[in-house]
């Protein structure tokens, strides 16, 4: 298992540190600062942030909405099946379907500008650039946010909020002096959860965005199979390497989140 | 992670196929000897005594692999059957039809030695120029008669089809296009794609020299090219989505900018469908051959030879034609009477000056539009 996982990010990494003639070198890592590399980590970030941050509220709502209906009823059980296929609807697929339904020719689209005169595109076709991502990555943020949230919200026990009613307190101190702290670190680490997943998500993009490969994954796949920018297979690895520091930090900060929100779930 | 595909599944899974072939090279057998002939050595036909004698040896091989040759592409799906048609002893393998140029040259890195590694390359001139050293030369039998600015002088590679950078448009969404900065105009809104991004794809790098020679700059300076689209952007004309037939079909990209071949493809194979017309835009041209070349370590060295003479021959040559690209020795066959009249009439009117980018040029410009575009069409 580490040699399936840990091998293949050595060699990516390590390709970052190789010159085109072999040798040792630091110039692909250094091209890391070049402004077109920066530009694709901002936006990478703040796209996976926004998704995150968007998606892990929404999704939040949800769980919360679920929680009154019967555990084993069907609500619940469709809205978990659901959720659990629709995380990862993403890619192609996604794409396609975001093309058929808001394409410049898509269902809506047409709907809304011919019976109600609203042109979406009014100033420019947005789709199929960054702020288009926005939409189709929700899409597969919301479900996976109710995967991850739902049992937290579930191990919130009935005597907590009774004894609370007890000792004569409301439903705003019950909130904000249980509820809320007890799942801060399930919310929290959800959400970097969350932001890992849009972090290095890649074919959803590819698929719709075709101009200036405005985020990481894009620039990588720039770097490996461009036929008019030739030999920056390294820099690839360079930008893996990047990519691996900000998921590190990432998937600290989640982990220790995760220890914990686990005292309250046992 | 649950994101279908992520990138670090894909590096993963490449690394451990690389791994894991290099393990067992040597299982497949590279030298190919057919009969006393090397043919993994042999520069021209007459090793082979004569085209017989190649034949026999390739068919001795039974197999060829070939890569990256969508089947949608200046018509490679018909030379691909007739290929087949001609030799039924020679089993064709197509690896990877979408794969760009610069793919085809790490396939043969990764796989040397295999006997799933290609045996023939289709390349676009910036990749032909870098990757000399994996190539074998080998000179066709029409080799006098191709002219010097498209080959490389030993016989590395070899220009074989190409065609002017054009705009393709449907007659029913938009105007007719006369001149480049029409494009800008508000009737093209949201309906304007170029094949690819210029930083990535030989045909979108091409559209924005295109973009340059026709907005008073030259392929010595891609800005102007640059400029252009990144007005075209903030005219909200640019739509950035990849052109397939697909999204031509459906209407989400009525405007173009390809090969003027590949429009004339999208046009025939959606006859019916959509309308479709291509404009080559009148002054300077800027044309684009893509380039033959045998791999060095191919598995199949006298089928892969045979597969170059093929696609000099007359009916190849006369497919690239039917599929809209100007063959190479489209001069000479037309003076031998060999070429199809109807279809090299009826290609779009060449422009009055046409510019090719040396390697130089083309390197500079892709420096240039790699600090620049992503920013341009932002």
């Amino acid at each position: 298992m580490l040699l399936f996982l840990a091998l293949p990010t050595l060699i990516a990494v390590g390709t970052g540190f190789v010159g085109a003639d072999g040798g040792f070198t630091l110039d692909t890592v250094a091209a890391l600062g070049d402004p077109v590399v920066l530009a694709a980590f901002g936006s990478s970030i703040w796209l996976s942030a926004l998704t995150a941050v968007i998606g892990a509220i929404v999704g939040a709502l949800v769980c919360y909405a679920l929680i009154g209906a019967p555990a084993d009823g069907a609500l619940r059980s469709t809205i978990d099946s659901l959720s659990s296929v629709l995380a990862q609807f993403g890619g192609v697929m996604l794409a396609f379907a975001f093309v058929a339904t808001i394409g410049i020719q898509g269902m809506i689209t047409v709907l809304l500008r011919d019976s109600f005169g609203i042109d979406i595109y009014a100033d420019g076709v947005w789709l199929y650039e960054l702020p288009g991502l926005v939409l189709p990555y929700i899409y597969f943020q919301v479900p996976l946010m109710v995967i991850t949230f739902m049992p937290a919200l579930v191990s919130l026990k009935t005597t907590w909020a009774e004894a609370n009613a007890t000792l004569g307190g409301t439903a705003r101190s019950y909130w904000l002096r249980i509820a809320l702290p007890v799942l801060a670190p399930s919310f929290l680490g959800s959400l970097l959860l969350l932001f890992a997943n849009a972090f290095s998500s890649y074919a959803t993009a590819a698929a719709l965005t075709s101009q200036g490969s405005q985020i990481v994954p894009l620039q990588i796949r720039s770097a490996l199979t461009s036929e008019t920018m030739l030999g920056r297979e390294n820099l690839a690895g360079a930008l893996a390497l990047g990519m691996i520091l900000v998921m590190a930090v990432v998937m600290t900060g989640y982990s220790v989140l995760q220890s914990r929100a686990a005292r309250w779930q046992r | 992670m649950p994101t279908t595909r992520t990138l670090a599944a894909t590096i993963a899974a490449t690394a451990i196929v690389a791994l894991t072939l290099t393990g067992c090279s040597g299982a497949a057998d590279a030298s190919g000897t057919a009969g006393a002939v090397d043919a993994a050595t042999a520069t021209d036909v007459s090793a082979f005594g004569d085209l017989a004698g190649l034949e026999a040896a390739a068919n001795e091989e039974g197999a060829l692999n070939v890569i990256a040759l969508p089947r949608d592409w200046a018509n490679y799906g018909a030379v691909l059957d007739l290929f087949a048609e001609k030799y039924p002893e020679i089993t064709i393998t197509e690896a990877a039809p979408d794969g760009s140029s610069a793919e085809e040259i790490q396939a043969a890195e990764n796989l040397a030695g295999q006997d799933t590694a290609p045996d023939v390359f289709d390349l676009g001139l910036a990749v032909a120029l870098s990757s000399t050293d994996q190539f074998a030369p080998y000179q066709v039998a029409g080799w006098s008669d191709i002219p010097d600015a498209l080959k490389e002088e030993s016989g590395l590679f070899v220009g074989d089809y190409g065609g002017y950078m054009a705009v393709g448009y449907d007659p029913d969404a938009v105007p007719a296009p006369k001149e480049l900065s029409d494009l800008l105009g508000d009737e093209y809104k949201g309906k304007v794609a170029i094949n690819g991004d210029p930083t990535q794809a030989g045909a979108a790098f091409a559209a924005v020299g295109m973009a340059a020679v026709q907005n008073d700059g030259s392929v010595d300076d891609f800005q102007a090219g640059i400029d252009f689209f990144s007005e075209l952007n903030a005219a909200g004309n640019f739509v950035k989505i990849d052109p397939t037939p697909a999204t031509i079909a459906s209407g989400e990209t009525p405007v173009v900018f390809d090969w003027d071949y590949l429009n004339v493809g999208y046009g025939t194979q959606l006859e019916g469908e959509r309308n479709w017309e291509v404009v080559v835009f009148p002054g300077t041209g800027y044309a684009g051959y893509y380039n033959q070349a045998i791999n060095k370590d191919a598995p199949h060295p006298a089928a892969a030879r045979l597969w170059q003479e093929f696609l000099y021959s007359d009916d190849a040559q006369n497919l690239w034609l039917a599929g809209g690209a100007r063959p190479v020795l489209a001069e000479a066959m037309a003076a031998a009477g060999t070429i199809d009249t109807d279809l090299f009439d009826a290609l779009p009117v060449v422009p009055d000056e046409t510019v090719v980018p040396t390697a130089d040029q083309s390197e500079a410009a892709a420096t240039l539009l790699g600090e620049k575009w992503a920013a341009a069409v932002q």
